[in-house]
């Protein structure tokens, strides 16, 4: 089927709903109304209001409650409406969920889905459209996955559904609806912890990941040269080969991402770039990202998140230096 | 603060033996204050003691409360701001518990616009608060008020600024708005547990407009009433009946002189939102028709016009004229919004330290430049003054 990135999400629940029945689906209206954004349309209706549950306004129980379902067998997938509004429940993902496997040593685990639409860009209001993945990707034993095309986003969910440990699931929103592409009706998983390379080349490595990944190859097809353009799909684990594989084949690399650029996701792939590959480099690795600021509300929240001049600009710096 | 001594308090004096017994939530009648009822009856005696003036302002904030709501809604449809939440419905609850706010008192709402308007702050910037641009909540701030978009984020603050009054000896009150949804948030939980605890001036206005987006306010907590929750905290509490200005305006004064005495207090206001929960949500999915139609007939300016009718009052008030007033007041306010001045760029990176750090500036420069090398960028950027 032809589907875009938020009907793969609903597609991958309905899916996993009805092969498991321990997979149980919650969050704030994601029953009754089928999600702000649709993203858990029809569950209600086929798998019925023990397994898809509309919660109280309450991201601190969303998240640690599932991590105590999680501990007693389920497969909870809750929602988080707005990546903005996780921050209540970092307490219970940092001092809990991240953490039940390493406490007692293996004993419980904590295998939970926590989706939330993430990123700027759709004219919503404060605390809507940050993109902080730097800042989950921080908490070991936590995974951080975020897809940015239909086939990976129903993959990837699945596959983190499945997943043993627990798993922020971060949704693209500004490309929801964007495009759509050939989707399988069936079940399959897109492996945590590995990249994709969406396009080969020899002369550049472009490094990106959910919501920036149409700009960014917006700026290679605009390139008058050969670029590598890796999805890393995982940001945590991170697929630290696949980079250093194709940087030691073109000699330079670009990191795009979202999120503010002090203490990113950008500096630490540098540094393993340089821990890898330094040899192989040419020039310094450039980064593009949105700036150290709160992301603008809506009327110059354009200006913020990377456009593909900019990313284009960043690339030919590599190349030239 | 006490020591931890034990007290001699009678509930603690007790004791039975036998089969334990349960303490209900039934046990705990929690009655809803009303002073006017649906039909527009009540009792004399019972009216607060306000002038003809006073009485007659009322409805005219009811008014201009319902008339933005209606303007907002339609410039969102022409594309002229982001999402808006309308609050048609909850008129007599916002201005009936607003009425009484002093210049010195600090607000901060989730879903109650026109409080800020009667403290000064200007519709037009409110309008820019909804097309997104920083500005407008500088006149906010300038007003001792804010608008919290975290639900239930808002508390803990509240709470912090009565105990700055409190320190400081001021004779002032911190106020925050929160709806039945904000009710379930941890943040709410320690902030009205916290103001307890140390017994400051706050007050916690919740409006019980029957949902958090579709989430029915049954839905949203196993509890009777969400009154009744203060009391686990160590608050008095006011049930009130929202659609009734008078009887909203009374409990909020009764609250606040206890509040300014130290004693804070929780007040849930039962109304009903009769719009969408915003411009981008479809209440048709999660309420039915007659449920709305009820409420309809339950509207709270009807109400009040019937009480200022039989007091006589409502001959020297001019419905028409004052609705036309508002729309112009609304007009004036569009016609300013939409001169706001053309962003700078430097917008974005002023304000998020007192200085800017070498690392930001460098973005910001880095960026400028980039604007003046590659203008095709602008391509991309759509600056949206006008939402
Ligand atoms: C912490 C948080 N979680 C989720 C949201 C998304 N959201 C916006 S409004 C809303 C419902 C709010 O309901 P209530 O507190 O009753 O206020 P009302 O809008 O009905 O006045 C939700 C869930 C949010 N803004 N903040």
């Amino acid at each position: 089927m032809q589907a875009t990135i938020v009907e793969a999400v609903n597609d991958a629940l309905h899916t996993e709903m009805a092969a498991d029945d321990d997979v149980i689906v919650f969050g704030e209206d994601v029953a009754e109304s089928g999600g702000v954004f649709r993203a858990t349309d029809e569950l209600l209706e086929d798998y019925g209001e023990t397994r898809v549950v509309d919660t109280p306004l309450s991201e601190i129980a969303i998240v640690g409650a599932a991590t105590g379902l999680a501990m007693y067998g389920l497969r909870p997938v809750a929602e988080i409406q707005f990546s903005g509004f996780l921050p209540p429940a970092f307490d219970q993902l940092v001092t809990n969920a991240s953490r039940i496997r390493w406490r007692t040593r293996g004993e419980l685990t904590a295998p939970i889905v926590v989706r939330m639409p993430y990123g700027a860009g759709v004219r919503a209001l404060e605390h809507h459209s940050e993109s902080m993945e730097g800042a989950y990707a921080h908490i070991p034993g936590l995974k951080v996955v975020a897809p940015s095309t239909p086939h990976d986003t129903k993959g990837l969910l699945l596959a983190s559904i499945r997943d043993p440990d627990p798993v922020l699931f971060m949704e693209p929103k500004r490309i929801y609806r964007s495009f759509r592409e050939e989707v399988p009706e069936e079940d399959y998983e897109v492996p945590l912890g590995e990249a994709a390379v969406r396009r080969e080349g020899e002369d550049v490595t472009v490094i990106s990941w959910g919501s920036m990944m149409p700009a960014t190859l917006e700026a290679v097809d605009e390139l008058d040269a050969d670029a590598e353009v890796i999805d890393i799909r995982t940001i945590s684990p991170l697929d630290t080969e696949t980079i250093a594989e194709s940087v030691k084949k073109t000699g330079r690399a670009v990191v795009v991402h979202e999120g503010a650029r002090s203490n990113g996701v950008g500096g630490d792939i540098v540094a393993r770039i340089n821990d890898e590959a330094l040899m192989y480099l040419e020039a310094p690795v450039e980064r593009v990202t949105g700036f150290d600021t709160p992301v603008p509300l809506l009327s110059m929240e354009d200006y913020y998140f990377p456009h593909s001049p900019r990313i284009l600009d960043a690339i030919e710096n590599a190349l030239s230096a | 603060m006490t020591e931890n001594e034990p007290t001699d308090h009678p509930a603690n004096a007790a004791v039975s033996a036998g089969e334990p017994r349960f303490l209900t939530q039934d046990d705990l009648t929690v009655d809803t204050h009303q002073i006017v009822e649906p039909d527009g009856s009540y009792d004399a005696d019972d009216v607060p003691d306000l002038d003809a003036e006073q009485f007659r302002d009322l409805y005219r904030w009811m008014l201009t409360d319902r008339v933005f709501s209606r303007r907002m809604v339609s410039i969102q449809r022409r594309g002229e701001l982001g999402t808006f939440g309308s609050t048609r419905g909850q008129e007599a609850s916002i201005i009936g518990s607003a009425y009484h706010l002093q210049p010195e008192d600090w607000l901060y709402v989730g879903r109650a616009w026109t409080p800020m308007f009667m403290r000064g702050v200007p519709m037009k910037d409110m309008i820019l608060f909804w097309r997104g641009i920083e500005e407008g909540q500088q006149s906010f701030a300038e007003h001792n008020s804010q608008i919290a978009i975290s639900i239930g984020s808002h508390l803990p603050l509240v709470a912090g600024l009565a105990w700055g009054m409190d320190l400081s000896g001021d004779d002032a009150i911190a106020t925050a708005y929160l709806g039945d949804g904000a009710t379930s948030t941890g943040a709410a939980h320690e902030a009205i547990n916290f103001a307890g605890a140390l017994g400051v001036p706050a007050l916690f206005f919740c409006q019980n407009n029957q949902y958090a987006i579709s989430l029915s306010a049954d839905e949203q907590t196993g509890a009777n009433t969400l009154a009744q929750k203060a009391l686990a905290y160590g608050m008095d509490a006011i049930r009130v009946d929202g659609q009734d200005v008078l009887a909203v305006y009374e409990a909020v004064e009764e609250a606040r002189e206890r509040v300014r005495e130290g004693e804070p207090v929780f007040v849930e206001s039962v109304t009903y939102r009769l719009d969408a929960h915003t411009t981008s949500d479809d209440p048709t999915r999660y309420r039915s028709d007659e449920e709305v139609d009820a409420w309809e007939e339950n509207d709270p300016l009807e109400r009040y016009r019937e009480f200022l009718k039989a007091e006589g009052l409502w001959a020297d008030v001019d419905h028409d004229a004052i609705v036309d007033e508002i729309e112009a007041e609304f007009d004036a306010a569009l016609d300013a919004a939409n001169e706001f001045a053309e962003r700078e760029i430097v917008e974005i990176f002023a304000h998020v330290y007192e200085e800017m750090p070498p690392e930001l500036q460098r973005q910001y420069e880095e960026f400028v430049d980039l604007l003046d090398r590659r203008p095709e960028l602008y391509d991309y950027i759509e600056q949206r003054p006008k939402g």
